[in-house]
């Protein structure tokens, strides 16, 4: 990485965790919609310098608890603290502090790069020069220098996000809001931007982030919630929610016959929990190689077998339900 | 350095004016494409209607000669077309399609900023094609006295009094095709009507009060006072007043129109 994007960094994002005070404080947060409740008495803290992840199926409550963070959408009901001030009377203020990386782009096409940047910077209140250097430095940062001065409108998916981040980053924010930031990337473009990621995490700033894709959580979150239905079903760190709702390992099950079903019961006792889909039998248990020694000592030839470290998907389905949401 | 002690830029002092920057920075892009047809239109307009149709008005309107009785009108007229023009499909554009007022309220910016700016460059690009109109008729020889120049602060006030009204809107709308009805029922009615081609007197009695109901017939008759140096129908006070309360209640409406989109 060239000098100009590691002054991104450190320099300026470098914080001291000496408060444990947290950016982010929800309590009983309520956002409804007429009659529909769409977030429904959540509590959260976000600490400084935390990659803190929403995850959860469509129509969770994800985007709706992002729009209050941002400070575009009045809670209807709880408390919720800002960088210690409140979202309804001081959203510019907070705003100032933030950086947002929303779902859909909402980039200007007819605009350069740069020019994107450089405008946005003014809302901050970052002047002209100030404004043309640190797009500079954050163009190389996400690695479209080579586009500065070409329009935004046929630059790829990949491109347009990496921007976005970019330019999320203008006001040099106290948090970074990401609402499923690779949604819709190709895996380059997504490895690429999770990097980038990754890298601003490691300069201490803080990210909070909403996602359905449990890799992303995985690999970026240090702590998170699992939201359904408005409320938060589960919380605390990828490998903790693991131990906590599932077991260490899984071995699948697949038998040649037309239906499943008829083998679930022979494995009574065999695992923690049994999941009996149309095509596969999930068995949760500690150890998978004995499981395996022990479905065979049954006289059962499942037609393949596969055993492998639980994830983070697993505690999301268990929690969440494998119904699709549309 | 610790995070207490880092300087943060003020916030700008007047956030709509970073606003009017980002869309003046968009039109520095597409203004040659508008230079062309904002001096073509013009002449085309006064050969059309003053010289072609003129030719047949032999004794002209209330004693002045067609063509010059004619182009106050088609100057306020310029000035609502622009301005209805760039209130309609670019509002609706920053909310569906491109969404820039997204991008912006994420920023710390109020609704009214948003509004505001956006206002302040539909204004501009009013008077720029004003003025552009303006010189034009002047250099072929359609302007007769120099206080002329007055009907600039004239069209920059129908400008607001349209724009605002139009900016709530676009806001309120759910699909394009409402903007077209627009043109279709507002737009071209109120052109040919409100004194721009012939006097409001010809008309019936009912369309006539229609007519005098139309911000454009208001700005209309001031330009040509302004121009043609003759008193105006209607108060001078009365006409700015009425154009005023067009432009204050179609701010009130706009605001709260974006507010409904942007803040939920």
């Amino acid at each position: 990485m060239s000098k100009g994007a590691a002054a991104v960094g450190g320099r300026r994002y470098g914080r001291p965790v000496t408060s444990t005070a947290p950016l982010i404080r929800a309590r009983g947060l309520v956002k409804r919609f007429g009659a529909f409740t769409a977030v429904d008495g959540i509590d959260v803290d976000v600490h400084p310098g935390e990659a803190f992840g929403f995850l959860g199926p469509n129509g969770a409550g994800k985007s709706s608890t992002m729009r209050m963070v941002g400070c575009i959408s009045p809670p209807s009901g709880g408390e919720l603290r800002i960088l210690g001030m409140d979202p309804v009377r001081d959203g510019p203020a907070i705003r100032a502090r933030l950086g947002v990386c929303p779902q859909l782009d909402n980039l200007d096409p007819d605009l350069t790069v740069r020019e994107n940047l450089t405008t946005y910077a003014r809302y901050f209140g970052v002047p002209r020069r100030t404004a043309r250097e640190r797009a500079a430095e954050l163009l190389d940062f996400v690695q479209l220098t080579e586009r500065a001065d070409s329009r935004v409108e046929p630059l790829s998916g990949g491109m347009k996000r990496r921007l976005t981040i970019a330019r999320a980053l203008v006001n040099e924010p106290d948090v970074v809001l990401l609402d499923e930031p690779t949604t819709g990337l190709d895996p380059q473009a997504r490895h690429l931007v999770w990097e980038r990621l990754f890298r601003l995490k490691q300069q201490g700033v803080t990210l909070v982030l909403t996602t359905h894709y449990m890799d992303e959580a995985e690999q970026l979150c240090d702590r998170l919630v699992v939201m359904d239905g408005g409320r938060i079903v589960a919380e605390g760190s990828p490998r903790a929610l693991i131990e906590r709702h599932s077991t260490r390992e899984v071995v699948e099950l697949r038998f040649a016959a037309e239906s499943q079903e008829a083998f679930a019961g022979k494995l009574d006792g065999l695992a923690e929990r049994v999941e009996v889909l149309p095509d596969r039998i999930l068995l949760y248990v500690a150890d998978g190689d004995t499981a395996v020694t022990q479905v065979e000592a049954r006289g059962l030839t499942p037609a393949a077998v596969l055993v492998r470290r639980s994830s983070l998907e697993d505690v999301f389905l268990h929690l969440t339900g494998r119904t699709l949401v549309d | 350095m610790s995070v207490a002690q880092r300087s943060r830029p003020e916030l700008p002092r007047v956030p709509a004016m970073t606003v009017l920057a980002y869309h003046l920075t968009g039109y520095r892009r597409t203004w040659r494409a508008g230079v062309f047809s904002s001096f073509l239109l013009p002449t085309l307009t006064v050969l059309g209607f003053g010289l072609g149709v003129g030719g047949y008005v032999d004794q002209g309107v209330n004693g002045v000669p067609y063509l010059e009785w004619i182009v106050p009108g088609l100057l306020a007229s310029t000035a609502l077309q622009v301005a209805i023009a760039e209130s309609t499909f670019p509002v609706f554009a920053n909310f569906q399609w491109t969404r820039s007022y997204t991008a912006q309220n994420a920023a710390p910016l109020r609704v009214g900023d948003i509004v505001a700016g956006h206002l302040a460059f539909v204004l501009f690009r009013a008077v720029t094609a004003s003025a552009a109109f303006l010189l034009v008729t002047t250099l072929l020889g359609a302007v007769a006295s120099a206080w002329a120049v007055l009907t600039l602060p004239v069209v920059a006030l129908l400008a607001l009094a349209v724009a605002a009204p139009t900016f709530g809107y676009a806001a309120a709308v759910s699909s394009d095709s409402w903007l077209a009805m627009l043109f279709r029922f507002a737009v071209i009615p109120t052109t040919l009507f409100a004194g721009v081609f012939f006097p409001v007197e010809s008309l019936p009695g009912g369309l006539r009060h229609l007519a005098y109901a139309t911000p454009l017939w208001h700005a209309v008759d001031l330009c040509r006072a302004a121009m043609l140096g003759a008193p105006p129908q209607w108060s001078v006070p009365g006409h700015l007043l009425y154009l005023a309360a067009w432009a204050v209640g179609g701010w009130a409406l706009a605001v709260r129109r974006f507010r409904r989109r942007l803040v939920v």
